[in-house]
Formats: C-alpha cells, structure tokens, sequence
C-alpha cells in the first residue's frame, strides 16, 4: 500500500471525564475518498477539528504527507495543502463567489497581501478562481453575494474556495446537511467527479451518499473507531449494524 | 493552479455588474475646495478655519474607519494617536525643531510602534473586551500627557511657532494652511482606498465577517489585522500634526476618552465602512457643533438628543441616507 497522505496515530482527545476522540488512527491514501460515518455525539466534528487544527488531541500524532502537523497553525496546515469545509456553511457572505474563490487562490499567490494594487480586477487571481468556479458548476453565480446563494450553492462554494489551495487532503464536514434532495444529488455528483484527483476524508450522515462514494468507510461511535474498511464489509459488520445501521432502521 | 474545468464546456461567464462612479466623493471634495472661495463670496470668515478643523478630524475618523468598519474592530482609544502625533510636534517645535520633513518622519514611528505594541496586546481580545483594552492604553497616553510637566502637563503646551516644509511656511496662511490640509485628505482618502481594494484589504474585510474561514483559507489574521491597526495609528498621527499646528497648542484633552468617541461617533454618522462616511460624518460632526454653539450655550441639550435621533433614523449614516435619496447603492 502507499504511503497515506494523511494520518491520524492514536489521537485522544477528552473534554473533563468525557472522552470525545478515544485512541483513533486512520489513514487516507492519495486519492481515495475516506468516508468517516457515525451516530450524532460520536465525535466526528471533534475529529475533523483537530485535523485541521481548531484543536489540539491530548494525545496522538497527526502526520500529513510524511510530516507531523499535530502542533501546526491552523493556517499553517491550510498553506501546506489541508483545506477543509464547515458542516456550518463558512463563507464571506457580503464578497461575491468569485472574490471568495479568489481569497483562496490569493492564499497561494506570489504576494498574498499586496498593499495597494487592486485585487478585484487582477487576473492572476481571477483566471485559477474561475477555473474552480467552473469546477464546481457556478459559473453563472459568480458575481452574486456568497450570502445570497442557496444553501447547496454555498456548499459548492466551499469546495471551489477549498479546490483553489491545490489541497492534498480535503476535509469534508457534513456537506450534504440541510441540503434538499435535489441540490444533494447535484453536490454527490460534484464529489464523484473530484474522486481520484483528490484524497478526500468525508464526515457524513447521508448513508446513501457515503456507501455509493466512498472507497473506505470508518465508523466512529462514542470517539472509537469500531470498524474500518470496504462500504461492503462495513455494511455487513455485526458491530455496525447493531450501534449505528440498526438505529436507521 | 490544477483545477480543471469539468468534463462539459462551462457556461460563458457572466458580465461583472457595473461599478458606481464615485459621484459623492468628487462632489464632496470639489465642494471642499470650493470654500476659500465661499468665504471670500461672504461666507463666515471663521469658516475656513472651522472646515480646515475638521478636515483634520476627517483625516482621523477615516483612519479609525480603516479598523472599525473595514476591519470590523472598534478601537476606543484612537485619539491616542491624534494626541501623539500632536505632542511629538508640539515637543520638537518647543525644542527648536519646526521642519516637518525631521517631524513628521519622528512622529509616524512613534505611531506606529505604540500601535505595533498596544495592538499586539489588545488584538488578541474580541468585542468588548477589545473596546476595553483600547480604551485602557488611550487613557494610559492620556495620563502621561499629563505627567509631562516639562511640556506643560496638565495645562498643556503652547506653541510659539509653527511647523516649516523644508523651509516654507506653509502653514502661515489660512488659505494654504486649509489646502495642505485638503490635499492629505484626499490623499489619505485615495491611500485608504486603494488599501481597502488590494488583496490585503480583502482579507481585512473577510476576516471581519468570517475569521475562521480566513484563517483555514491560510491566513494569518491577527498579521492583517495589526498591520492594518499600526496605518491607521500612523494616519492618525498625521492628523495630530497638522492639529497642532491649526491650534498651535497641544493638551491631554487631545487624547481623552471623550475624543475617543466623538471620532467613533463621527464614523457611525457618516456610513461605517464606507470611508467617505468617515469624511462626512466629521465634517457634519464639527459643524452642527459650532452652529449650535452659536445659537445658545445649552446647545449640547439640541446635540445630544439630535445625535439619538440621527443614529436611531439613518440605517447606514449619512451615506446610506444619501444613497437613498438618489437611489444609489453606494457613492
């Protein structure tokens, strides 16, 4: 197997007596898209922020493309390719698509916080900025206000503002919540079309969504990690059924 | 960059929606320019030194504007920087130094370090916490104009002289002295600007709605935020020069808590955000002042109860409701 692009090696991580993030490890090889699935209070939103570093684990290593970033800035790992997605939607509401796209390329750019040249009118910020726009099937949305847009817009918003890092890794969290049916089905269609040119760690609820992308699927239930692998094998695990499947019915 | 387009032709892109003209502006500055002229046409004789004053306030809530509506931070001491800026020409001149061209360098630093080392402390606090901390060092410069009892302390400093530019006299002449003061403005205006435009300032202005998202973006917010906090201080400072050379006195009261809030008072009138507003707001400010102060000395009973009013009935200050009335957007 190849070397994972992301790591997690026995992260703990407790609020007072309560142990929210229980001696996890998984890995996510370049590529593949890691679902990680898991009742609500298991600990998956926890996860993702130590990943991209809102919190620090009490105990483990976080290892990204062969470097330990346990202890990194939050904007350190973002630079260094770890871009991330809110369950929240997170965007600028009063820029429009393209200047919040263009924040992200800006990000990477040669001079990130030139002073005084305009950054509304600058191509080389614009031209990577519409390429994900387009990525994302927003082309035609691109001046309207980040706050105006529809709640699965802005979801797609977030993965062309995430796209525009050149990410390794993106860290996916509940994209597909309070989407409706259709914009759903719009943004697991986006998904599968990034599968392959980017690893991806997918938190979600949807399991319909999760077992048609996912080539691996955790399953984190009270902060552990109680099985790991193939959507098949995960479906049939005892284990699985009975804490998490069985509830759905 | 490596994103590629999906595998269909995407739809052509849209046009970028029209940009307003910057109408209000140049009619605002036209009319500026205009006053000398006024004022030989009958217009008041005080006039053209109440305008230049509060062209110099203008210059200074603008500034305030940079941090408090672009940036989303409400500084509750930025008088502090009108008062250094102040006391460091007052103290040079009364020391036989009167050529800005060693001043205003000598000031600018000054500004800029205490606002590179308060700033370093109080941005790391949000909200009221940050009002406070702001607050606490302006009072703290306050306290030691007040101390210095070598340059007039508690009574403040009278200048006897005033500043030279590389060996004119440019601020001997009212005339003159309110050009120089209109051509800063406006420079300052353009400068703030262009900063609010730049790729610095779109990262200002995301990080004041959204930080976190700024921050996972991979920027270092606190960095843009001080940054933009130290132009601010060094603006206002410049603000301070050109005041005490208008009053040719210096005094704490330059730097009270009260001024404080007057500038951010002056802000919240004009348009927060808008940067003109700030011009605006000053302006308005100043002069209902001096108006009502001529017509009865209870005029803070009208001015209060005025200011309440105004803030509660304009959504957006003096530039949203100007933006109404013409059915503009913005200026």
């Amino acid at each position: 197997m190849a070397e994972p692009v992301l790591a997690l090696i026995g992260i703990n991580k407790a609020f007072g007596a309560l142990k929210v993030t229980d001696c996890v490890s998984l890995a996510v090889q370049p590529g593949e898209l890691h679902a990680l699935i898991g009742p609500n209070g298991a600990g998956k939103t926890t996860l993702v922020h130590q990943i991209s570093g809102v919190l620090r684990p009490d105990a483990g290593q976080i290892m990204f493309k062969g470097r330990d970033i346990t202890e990194l800035a939050s904007e350190k790992r973002a630079q260094a390719g770890l871009a991330r997605t809110f369950q929240i939607t997170s965007t600028i509401p009063s820029l429009s698509v393209l200047e919040n796209v263009a924040l992200g390329v800006q990000a990477r750019a040669a001079h990130p916080l030139a002073l005084l040249r305009n950054a509304a009118e600058d191509a080389a910020l614009n031209e990577p900025a519409w390429a994900a726009i387009a990525a994302v099937g927003l082309t035609e949305r691109a001046h309207v206000l980040a706050g105006r847009l529809s709640h699965g817009e802005k979801r797609a918003l977030e993965i062309a503002m995430a796209l525009t890092l050149e990410p390794s890794v993106i860290l996916l969290d509940e994209p597909l919540a309070g989407v409706g049916r259709e914009e759903g089905e719009r943004l697991i269609a986006l998904l599968n079309s990034l599968k392959g040119r980017y690893a991806m760690l997918l938190v979600e609820h949807d399991m319909e969504a999760v077992f048609a992308l996912a080539d691996t699927v955790s399953v984190l239930v009270y902060g552990r990690v109680i099985a790991s692998g193939d959507p098949a094998s995960v479906r049939a695990d005892p284990a699985v059924r009975e804490a998490y499947l069985g509830e759905e019915g | 960059m490596t994103v590629e387009a999906s595998t269909q032709a995407a739809p052509p892109r849209p046009a970028a929606p029209a940009r307003h003209r910057p109408v209000f502006v140049i009619a605002l500055f036209l009319a500026l320019a205009a006053v000398p002229l006024a004022v030989t046409l009958g217009l008041p004789a005080h006039w053209l030194t109440l305008v230049t004053r509060a062209m110099i306030f203008a210059i200074a809530a603008l500034s305030l504007d940079l941090i408090l509506g672009v940036g989303g931070l409400v500084s509750f001491g930025h008088a502090a920087f009108i008062g250094i800026g102040a006391y460091a020409t007052g103290i040079m001149i009364t020391e036989g130094q009167t050529e800005a061209l060693i001043i205003l360098p000598v000031l600018l630093a000054a500004c800029a370090v205490f606002a590179a080392v308060t700033g370093a402390v109080s941005l790391r606090t949000r909200g009221v916490a940050f009002i406070m901390i702001t607050l606490a060092f302006g009072q703290m410069a306050y306290f030691l104009a007040q101390a210095l009892s070598a340059y007039g302390g508690d009574d403040g400093l009278t200048l006897y002289e005033q500043s030279t530019l590389a060996g004119f006299e440019p601020f001997a002449n009212r005339t003159t002295f309110f050009y120089v003061v209109l051509a800063v403005l406006a420079f300052c205006h353009v400068l703030v600007r262009a900063l609010v435009a730049s790729r610095f300032g779109r990262v200002l202005r995301a990080a004041r709605e959204n930080a976190t998202r700024v921050t996972m973006t991979g920027f270092d917010v606190g960095r843009v935020r001080l940054v933009a906090y130290v132009i601010s201080g060094m603006i206002a400072g410049l603000s301070g020069f050109l005041l005490a050379n208008q009053t040719e006195f210096v005094s704490p009261a330059f730097i009270s808590w009260q001024r404080s809030g007057e500038l951010i008072f002056m802000v919240v009138l004009g348009g927060v955000g808008s940067l003109h507003g700030a011009i605006l707001g000053a302006l308005a400010f100043l002069i209902a002042e001096d108006v009502l102060s001529g017509l009865t000395e209870h005029w803070k009973v009208i001015f209060g109860p005025m200011i309440v009013l105004f803030v509660l009935f304009t959504r957006g200050g003096l530039v949203g409701l100007l933006g109404r009335l013409t059915g503009r957007r913005d200026g």
